[in-house]
């Protein structure tokens, strides 16, 4: 169809869904009433397994088996990506132009908080269940953070400090060890994924039981996820060209 | 409703509207930063600090990278055509 | 103005919407997508906020109490933050490799889906 007519067919469905929402949104409670049925269930049972952060508590103990499933379309995303992203027959691999035009600040800058972000990254994945923080967060400044060696220096380096066949072991690592950690909660406790180490106490850093374990899984399972993504971006815009037909002519 | 709340949800509603009508990809990346920006100061607004470091981490850093390569990739393909047809 | 947030939401929904059903680029397409799902993040925030408490993290200065915001939906909506990251990309990538076999980048001269 036309996009006049699409576009009219867009705007009477628009103008239908957005009676339908205003009708909805005019009946639902106000924003900031004080009744949460949720929030009454989650937050004396994240207390009573000891876990500071009731948020980590919902994603990984109350909830994991959602985790579980997003974790899975993390990794059906990143495999789809990777597949899409090949070189086709009629390209090739070629070394990067070498561009040594960075400002030197930024050089500085970049070299300075890359080993900052990493930490920080670490720290965040390993404190998910005290502070704001956790796996997923933690995942993405660590994969973040290395792709300043891209923005402050070149993408050899880059290359060079990013194995991707490693990092193709760690994303399934990741997802292994959270489904061996639900498998054990199955030998160990009855059910799948249930919380079933020692809890230890609020606030502490090994306390939550499972929470810090499954954190770590997530963790480097973001991480390589996101850094293996933006490698074959990376790859596509700078490393593949189409093969040349003198190329092939003489090959 | 405080009237930082109204403001903050005021500025995700035009950030939003911006990248919606923005005419090219590049453009469209600054204002997808800024939404994310906007985003993560909604979510500090309504306490919710974990949303947030994910929102930051993701809206500005990660996405606008992939959206830029991807728009790169594209234009560098439909520039080699270009010049092999011609 | 108790329901703005809402309302503000909705209209991300729309917007996001509107921005893909005229798009004339597809990386336009997959952001306005992205637009629109961050339209539901507000939605689902606003629905477990409540006045004058705080987030649901405790320490050694916040001691466990029941006034705090819900954090289910929080839960919800961090995870969906960075696996719509990762789903964005294999629109993008997907992106990439139509315009390489087709050479356009605008949706509607897209010639293989017609009959």
């Amino acid at each position: 169809m036309s996009r006049r007519v699409r576009l009219l067919v867009f705007l009477i469905g628009g103008a239908a869904v957005a009676v339908l929402l205003s009708l909805a949104f005019l009946d639902m409670p106000h924003v900031g009433r004080s009744e949460h049925l949720y929030r009454d269930l989650a937050v004396p049972a994240s207390v009573r397994h000891a876990t500071a952060n009731v948020v980590s508590a919902v994603n990984f103990d109350q909830r994991a088996v959602d985790t579980f499933g997003e974790e899975t379309i993390l990794i059906a995303s990143v495999v789809g990506a990777a597949a899409l992203l090949r070189p086709a027959k009629e390209e090739t691999e070629r070394r990067p132009p070498d561009t040594s035009r960075i400002l030197e600040s930024t050089r500085l800058v970049g070299y300075l908080l890359l080993p900052v972000t990493l930490m920080v990254g670490l720290d965040v994945v390993g404190h998910g269940q005290l502070t704001p923080g956790g796996g997923f967060q933690g995942g993405v400044v660590l994969a973040t953070g290395l792709h300043l060696l891209y923005v402050a220096g070149s993408y050899p380096a880059l290359d060079r400090l990013r194995p991707l066949e490693l990092f193709d072991v760690l994303d399934a690592l990741g997802a292994a060890t959270f489904a061996a950690v639900g498998l054990a909660g199955i030998a160990i406790a009855g059910s799948f994924l249930t919380n079933m180490i020692s809890f230890g106490s609020l606030g502490q850093l090994f306390s939550a039981g499972t929470v810090p374990v499954l954190n770590v899984a997530v963790g480097m399972e973001v991480f390589a996820a996101m850094v293996a993504i933006l490698a074959k971006f990376l790859e596509q815009d700078i490393t593949v060209v189409k093969r040349d037909a003198t190329e092939e002519a003489g090959s | 409703m405080t009237v930082l709340l109204v403001l903050v949800l005021t500025l995700v509603g035009v950030a939003g509207t911006a990248v919606v009508l923005s005419s090219t990809p590049e453009r469209m990346v600054v204002t997808y930063s800024l939404l994310g920006l906007s985003l993560g100061m909604l979510f500090m607004v309504l306490q919710a600090p974990d949303v947030a470091l994910s929102q930051v981490a993701v809206g500005t850093a990660v996405m606008p990278m992939m959206i830029l390569l991807a728009t790169r990739t594209m234009q560098k393909d439909r520039a080699n055509r270009r010049g092999e047809d011609s | 103005m108790n329901v703005y947030a809402y309302f503000v939401a909705g209209w991300l929904l729309l917007v996001g919407g509107y921005g893909i059903v005229r798009s004339r680029h597809m990386v336009h397409a997959v952001v306005s997508l992205a637009v629109a799902q961050s339209g539901t993040y507000v939605l689902l925030l606003s629905i477990g906020y409540q006045r004058h408490v705080t987030a649901p993290v405790f320490g050694s200065t916040e001691k466990p109490t029941k006034h705090v915001v819900d954090p289910v939906v929080q839960a919800m909506t961090l995870t969906d933050i960075v696996v719509s990251a990762t789903v964005t990309a294999l629109l993008l990538a997907l992106a990439v490799q139509v315009n390489k076999r087709q050479g356009t980048v605008d949706p509607d001269e897209l010639a293989a889906l017609e009959g």
